[in-house]
Formats: structure tokens, sequence, C-alpha cells
């Protein structure tokens, strides 16, 4: 692929749309807040599948009547998976046990394909360990990066990066999507994807600015940019293809978590482009950043 | 030009064939099977059970495939599910209570790739079905119970050394003591000092307020810690006695953290059963045995354990239940016959004392409480043979001694016949025994049915993704995009061959990781074959492969590190089936950086190495 597009001209808008994005997102996380799932919440979770489509009023009284007023009862996947998920109730560790007779009871015979039960404490501390553990991966990567190439792209890196899980998260929380361990994990593996892409780039960046020493920093970017486009579309394309497949055919448990993959390669793709570049324009990246130029892989062995 | 040299070849060849084989167990079939092993966990399988076994099973007339000791159990293959249940229950009657029988599917690994440590890859509880539980042990309350008994030891042991006290309890897990004059406050501190030193250190720390003669006492960390581990220990050896009863084939019981226990049980279909039996805090009974006096009302009529032909009338009324037993061990008495000592926690204490001075010379018994499980084969809805497990509740006498004098907090149980049979006894007691109440904060019960629909929706989402990228990768890179799709299989197996070795767990997000490592990892060929596209505009062919290869390897490196960061901080925070997504994901990062890079390259040498190329297709 031999593109020339000019990237780093339209920097300033795509900088603005990434700051509207991200405003609209933690405005949302701030006064909606994220729908958390069982694994964050707290609570009991029973699915239950029945060989005729049940009406889900029907469940609704059946529960309401008989003191789980504040339940959801929801199709799972097919009108004949129903979900059912009862907020906490002082850590009361048999409430499934009580749902499921009682509709058994109520003639709604069906088959038990999962209990699930979060004790308020351990919900408590999976948000915490999960917040922690996106902090340390940022804190960690951003090290890493900055000992690799140099502060400017490490700062460049984390602000990618940043600006990807804050989106995913505004999206989750602007569309109420559930968002749970598998959810998080997917965060997770954004960070690791969309940096993928970032150093990438960088790398291009880092090679260009001590080879090709006569242009201007935008010249730069955009020739950096112009060379890893043709992998960053077929990276992205084949990344899709699989996360689609999951995502339509991997069934309800992972639909979310394929969801914020897929949302996480698009915005990941973007940011490795305009946030990255961006950032080390306005940092104003200078050959000097880069003068002394460690030989290229010597602390590894020469490939064969 | 563009050659590996023959080691080269050799390792990647040697490295393809372990992979290879380590995966292979995934393809042998499972085995119906059942595991026998003695009902006393201190005791392993021997000789003496697998010829039991063999008579009873001939006996019988069933046929087996194999029968065979491994480790502390006596695993036995058969070739139909028939065949599995009905020996369960033969055995089971003509052994009873000796020995536990779990119903199993055994892998047919052959026995050379067992030998060398061949096995198929774990499931986890959400593709195999099961049940997992976290467990939360109540340490306040252990220590509670503890500064009960000090509190209960002090007042005796101030009582006979004339220490005058004028008012004693427990606040908020602060032992309290007022004296009455100066000299009993020195004595009492002098005592507290002297019983503080323990093994690691300091037991106690005490507030002294000399000018109201009060002396405060509370457990130190240490002892906390001693507390807490004794308590946990405890716990998870009941639990371990208590899931035996269940007769699940691979059960894992754990601590997790400072006060924690994980149990998972694969396979189980009844979890409130299973629940039943693991929070079940009552497995023993101490009741008095009916007298003249008891009306019929009142009374009723057990079976002694291992003797069902005699029975004896117990009032309904139960004078203290297991979990009140602290701890239980067998020894000896003065003339040599062999006991059962027996520890109660202060209510239970209390209530046996209350309930033995009024009855000296009338029997106790002890009852013992189990859950059982039943096995039968049943045919549901879609005309396949399946097992189904009801259960039950069965109570039997394992003791009946009579009253001696009244009993406290410590007392023996004497005349309990040989030493074998008291250690039992004790164990039996002892698997009753929690030293701290538990609850249940977490609870995951996945039915079979799910579990099989997570692993069809999960295979088949590898083949559609495989498919589509494999497709892709051939139309745009040609002989190139093939070589990159050969290694994207070798990667698949390879993944899986580490897995099995390594006695990883599978769960559905960890396929949700294999399926992305699959999207990911012909990134890494994907960025060399764009290097060596742009190195061609410039330079002859076989530069270019070179440089491409080379170029790229410092990209490819820099960005595998960073995603093996993001994937290990996940392992570490994550739990169960996000641990296992973890897994996959670190070891097809590592397993995908060596096929793109070496298995790739090693195609691309043979195809294109020594050869005078003068234009490459790519």
């Amino acid at each position: 692929m031999n593109t020339t597009f000019q990237f780093m001209k339209y920097r300033k808008i795509a900088g603005v749309a990434s700051i509207i994005l991200f405003s609209i997102s933690i405005l949302s996380l701030t006064f909606k807040g994220l729908s958390l799932g069982l694994d964050f919440s707290g609570g009991t979770l029973v699915e239950i599948s029945y060989e005729n489509p049940v009406e889900l009023e029907t469940i609704r009284n059946t529960l309401s009547s008989n003191g789980f007023e504040d339940s959801q009862v929801v199709n799972f996947g097919t009108n004949l998976d129903v979900l059912i998920k009862v907020a906490d109730q002082n850590g009361n560790s048999s409430i499934g046990d009580s749902v499921y007779s009682l509709l058994n009871e109520s003639g709604l015979q069906g088959e038990l394909k999962r209990v699930e039960f979060v004790g308020p404490q351990v919900g408590a501390e999976l948000r915490d360990q999960g917040g922690l553990g996106m902090l340390v991966a940022l804190f960690m990567i951003l090290l890493y990066v900055a000992f690799r190439f140099q502060y400017k792209f490490a700062l460049g890196a984390v602000t990618a990066l940043g600006h990807d899980v804050v989106i995913i998260l505004g999206l989750f929380s602007i569309f109420a999507w559930d968002f749970d361990l598998t959810v998080l994990a997917a965060l997770l593996a954004v960070i690791g994807y969309s940096l993928n892409d970032t150093i990438v780039v960088s790398d291009r960046i880092r090679e260009n600015f001590r080879t090709q020493r006569i242009m201007e920093p935008n010249e730069m970017i955009d020739l950096s940019l112009n060379q890893t486009l043709g992998r960053t579309v077929v990276t992205s394309l084949t990344t899709l293809l699989v996360l689609f497949a999951l995502f339509l055919f991997g069934g309800e448990m992972i639909k979310g978590f394929s969801l914020a993959l897929i949302l996480g390669v698009l915005v990941g793709t973007y940011s490795s482009i305009y946030v990255v570049a961006n950032m080390l324009m306005s940092l104003t990246l200078i050959q000097e950043d880069l003068a002394i130029p460690e030989p290229e892989g010597a602390d590894f062995d020469e490939l064969p | 030009m563009n050659k590996f040299s023959i080691y080269q070849y050799f390792l990647i060849l040697v490295i393809l064939v372990l992979g290879f084989i380590y995966a292979l167990p995934n393809l042998y079939p499972t085995q119906p099977s059942i595991q026998v092993a003695y009902t006393d966990s201190g005791r392993s399988a021997d000789q003496m059970l697998v010829s039991d076994l063999e008579d009873i099973l001939n006996l019988n007339g069933i046929s087996y495939e194999e029968l065979s000791l491994v480790e502390n159990k006596i695993v036995i293959k058969f070739t139909n599910l028939e065949q599995q249940l009905e020996s369960k229950t033969v055995i089971q009657n003509k052994l009873l209570d000796k020995v536990i029988v779990a119903l199993n599917l055994e892998p047919t690994t052959p026995d050379w790739l067992k030998n060398i440590g061949g096995k198929p890859v774990k499931l986890g509880l959400d593709l195999s079905g099961g049940v997992h539980f976290l467990l939360e042990v109540d340490i306040d309350t252990a220590q509670q119970g503890r500064l009960e008994l000090l509190l209960d030891t002090y007042r005796k042991t101030f009582k006979e050394d004339r220490v005058k006290v004028s008012s004693s309890s427990i606040k908020e897990l602060v032992l309290y003591f007022e004296f009455t004059d100066k000299n009993s406050y020195n004595k009492a501190l002098q005592k507290y000092r002297a019983d503080s030193p323990g093994i690691n250190g300091l037991q106690y720390i005490i507030t002294e307020k000399p000018a109201s003669n009060i002396l405060l006492l509370e457990y130190s960390d240490v002892a906390l810690r001693e507390i807490r581990d004794y308590a946990v220990g405890q716990n998870l050896m009941t639990l371990r006695n208590r899931v035996n009863e269940l007769g699940v084939s691979e059960p894992i019981v754990q601590r997790q953290g400072a006060n924690r226990i994980v149990v998972q049980l694969p396979g189980v279909q009844d979890p409130t059963a299973a629940k039943k039996i693991i929070g079940k805090t009552a497995n023993l009974e101490f009741r008095l045995e009916a007298n003249a006096r008891t009306s019929p009302l009142r009374k009723e009529e057990f079976g002694f354990k291992g003797n069902e032909y005699t029975t004896a009338f117990l009032e309904k009324g139960v004078v203290v239940s297991g979990d009140r037993v602290t701890n239980a061990n067998s020894g000896f008495d003065e003339s040599g016959f062999s006991q059962v000592n027996i520890t109660l926690d202060m209510q239970g204490g209390r209530a046996m004392q209350k309930a033995s001075s009024a009855n000296v010379g009338r029997k106790l018994a002890v009852l013992f409480v189990e859950q059982k499980s039943k096995s039968e084969l049943v045919v549901n809805d879609n005309g396949d043979s399946v097992i189904e497990q009801t259960s039950y509740i069965e109570k039997e006498i394992i003791s009946l001694a009579t009253i001696q004098t009244t009993l406290g907090t410590a007392f023996r149980i004497t005349g309990v016949g040989t030493p074998q049979e008291a250690s039992e006894l004790a164990l039996l007691l002892r698997a009753g025994a929690l030293a701290a109440p538990m609850k249940f904060v977490e609870e995951r019960t996945v039915g079979p049915s799910l579990g099989k629909e997570n692993i069809e929706l999960g295979m088949k989402s590898i083949l559609i993704g495989l498919t589509l990228v494999v497709l892709f990768m051939t139309f745009y890179y040609r002989v190139f995009g093939i070589a990159a799709n050969i290694s994207l299989l070798i990667n698949l197996i390879l993944i899986t061959g580490i897995m099995s070795l390594l006695g990883a767990t599978l769960t559905l997000p960890g396929i949700a990781g294999i399926v992305l490592t699959v999207g990911m990892a012909v990134d890494a060929n994907v960025l060399i074959f764009a290097r060596i596209r742009e190195e061609l505009k410039e330079k002859d062919p076989q530069t270019a492969i070179r440089d491409g290869f080379s170029r790229a390897f410092i990209t490819i490196f820099d960005a595998n590190v960073t995603t093996l960061i993001a994937a290990l901080i996940l392992y570490v925070i994550g739990t169960g089936p996000v641990k296992g997504f973890a897994i996959t994901l670190s070891i097809g990062i590592v397993t995908s950086m060596f096929t793109a890079i070496m298995c790739t390259r090693a195609m691309v040498n043979l195809m294109y190495g020594n050869k005078n190329i003068k234009e490459l297709k790519i």
C-alpha cells in the first residue's frame, strides 16, 4: 500500500473529536455510572431454560408476589432462556435456590442452567481489584514504554490508552450495557491491543526521525503513519474478523466481552493514529529527543 | 543466504513434535469409570482393596476393562455406563462406609503418553458444569470462642490461687477482669505475663489500669494469626471430609487468602444437595438414651453404624450438636483401652454439663447424621441414558456409652473397641467439627447442559474465526499467507500442548483468548510481510526477506511484551474464568511470537532460500 494521506492536516479536528467523546464519556460515567454486572454489584443471578416461551410478565408477577420485589427478569439470547437477577439481600446465598424452587412450584418448570451468587463484600473487593489492576497495568506500561522509547512516547501511549479505556467505559455507561468481570478482562486486552498498534506506529516514527533528517515533524509523522497504515488496517481487520465470529457465534455469556473488544479495536486503531501522533506534536517531539540512537536490537540476539 | 542452520531446523522440529505430542491427549475420548478410595482420608488404597474389589466385581458378574491402583485410590474402567453404575452400587453395598465410590469419566490417554506426563486440558467449571463456592471463615467468632474458654480458665485459676475478682466479662473481644484489691491485681498480672509467651511471640496484649484494679487482655497479632490459621486449617479439613461424602472425582478444596476457602466440584448436578453437605453445621448429635420414663412421643429408634440389626431408642431432644465439637482424637485410658477425647466449645460444654449432671448413670449416644446421595440410571427426554443423583439423610448411632460423671467442655468416650475403631470415631467426630462458622460469600453453579453448550459455541467461534483469517491471509499474501496460516495452525497446537502440559484450566473466556490470539497472531506476520514489501522497493528479494524479518522483530517484541504485561496483571487480579483468559492470552502471545518469527521464517527459507529469485509475489 503506497498511501500518502496527510493525517496531520486533520489533527486538530481529530483532537477536538477525541476531547468531545472523552468528555461525554466522563460525564456519563459521573452522572449515570456503569450498570455493574453481578460480579461487581453483588446479588444473585439465575438462568433457567424453558421448553416453550414463557411470558416474562408471569415470572415477574410470581416473583414480586413472593417477596422478590426488586428482581429483573429478561430473556437471555433466545426467548426460551430467562435470566433473573435479584439484588443483594444482606448476603443471603440461598436466594437462587429459593427463586428456582418457587418458579418450579408455580408451574413454571424449566431446566436450571446457572446460578450465581456474589456476596456484597466479594463484589466490592472485585471492584477495587479491577480498578487497581487497570491503574497498575497503565503504570507498568508507561514505565516500559518510557524505558524502551522516550518519555514523550510513553505519555502519548498512556494518553491513548486512557482515551480508549474511558471511551469504551463511556459507551458501556451510555448504553447501560452490563459491565462484569469478562468486560473488564476485555478492557485489559484492549489495553494490550491498542498498545500493540501504538508501539508499531511509534517505532516507525522513531526510526524515521533517526534515518531521515530533513523533514518537518508533521511530515515525518505523516510518512510514518502511511508506512504503517497497511499493517494497521490488515491487523485490525483480521482481529475484527475473529471478534465478530465470537460476537455472533460465541454465545450470550461472552457477548459483552466481544463487544468491548470490537469497540476497543476500533477506538484503539483510531487512537494509535491520532492520539499518539497528536500528543507527540503537542509535546513538540524534536530530533534531539532521539539524538543518541541506541543500536537497534543491541540487547537481543540478531535474528538468524 | 536466508538459510537456517541444521540445528535451527532441528530445534524448531523438536518444539513442534513436543507440542504435538502433548496436545495429542485431547484427541482421545473419555471412558466411564469409578474411583474407589478409603473413607479415612489418612489411609491409601492398597493391594487388599484391589483384590476385594476384583472379588466383588467377579462375584456379581460385572465385567470391567481395567482395574488399577493410582496414587491413593483405585480406578476401574468400564465400557459402558450401566456397568459403571452397577459396580458402584454393588461395591457400596458390600464395603459400606469403608470406601467412597466416585463416578468419573476417565480420559483414555494411552500409557506411553501418560508416562511422559501427557494429559488432556483441564476444563473450568463453566465448561464442565459444576459448582464453585467461596466460603468465608468467621474469625471473630473463633476468637470469641477462645476468649470464652480463656475467661473460664482464668476464673478457675484465680479462684484456686485466691485472687479476688469483683467482676469479669468479655466485651468486644477484650477480656475484662476487675479485682478487689491491689494484691490480687498484681498476682493476676504476674499470671498473665507468665502465660503470655507463645512459640512465635507474645500471645497477649495486656492493658493495665492499676488505679481501678482493672486488667484488660486482648490477643496479640501473633495469637490472632494462629487462631485464624488454626480455624481455617481445621475448617479446610472438615470441608475435605464433607466433600468426600459427595463422591466427586476431582474436587478442589483450597484456602484462598487469609480467611477464605474455595470449593470446586466439577460435574456436580445437584448444587443444592452439595451446598447442604458443605454448609451443614450439625452432622453429629449427642442424645440421651430413652429410659422407661421417656414418653413414646419423645423417643426415636435408630440403628447402629455397621450393624443394621441392632437398634436403640434415643430421646428426641439433642443435647449438643456436632458444630459444638472443636476437637476429637483417639488415645488410651489408664488401663490401656482405647478411648476418644472430645473437646466442646463453651456453649456446648455448658449444655453438656447441664444434661450430664442430672443424668449420671444413663447412656449418652453419639448419632452420626449423613447426607447421602444415590445414583440411578434414567432415560432423559432426549432418549439418552444419564445418571441422576438424588439425596437423602441417614442417621446412625456410632457410640452409646454410660455417663460416669458430670461432663464439661472436655470429656472422653471409653469402651470404643479397637484402636482402629477409636481413630475412626475420632475422625467422624472431627468431620463434624468446625473451628469457626463459615458463610457462603460467592457461589457459581453451571448446569451440565450449559457447560456443553459453552464448549460447542466456543469451538464453533474458533473454527469460524480461524477460517475467515486463513482465507483472508491466503487471498492477501498468497504464498507467504499460506506460510502464515500454517504457522497459525502450529500456534493453536502449541497452545493446546502447553496448556495440557502445564495443567492449566481452560474456561470460556479462555477460549475467547484463543480466538483473540488467532486474530492477533497474524499481526506479527503481517508486520513482517508489510516490511518485506517495503524493502522490495529498493532491494533484491533475498535481502528484502532478510531485512524484513530482522527489522520487524524489534517492533513485534515491544508490542508483545506490553500485551504480556496486561495479561499478567489480569492473571493476578482475575478469578476463575478471567484467569483462564489471562492464561491462554499469555501462552498465545509467547507461542505466536515463536511461530510467526521462527516457523514462518523456516518455511520461507525452505521455499526461497538458496534460490535465485527475480520477483517475489507478496
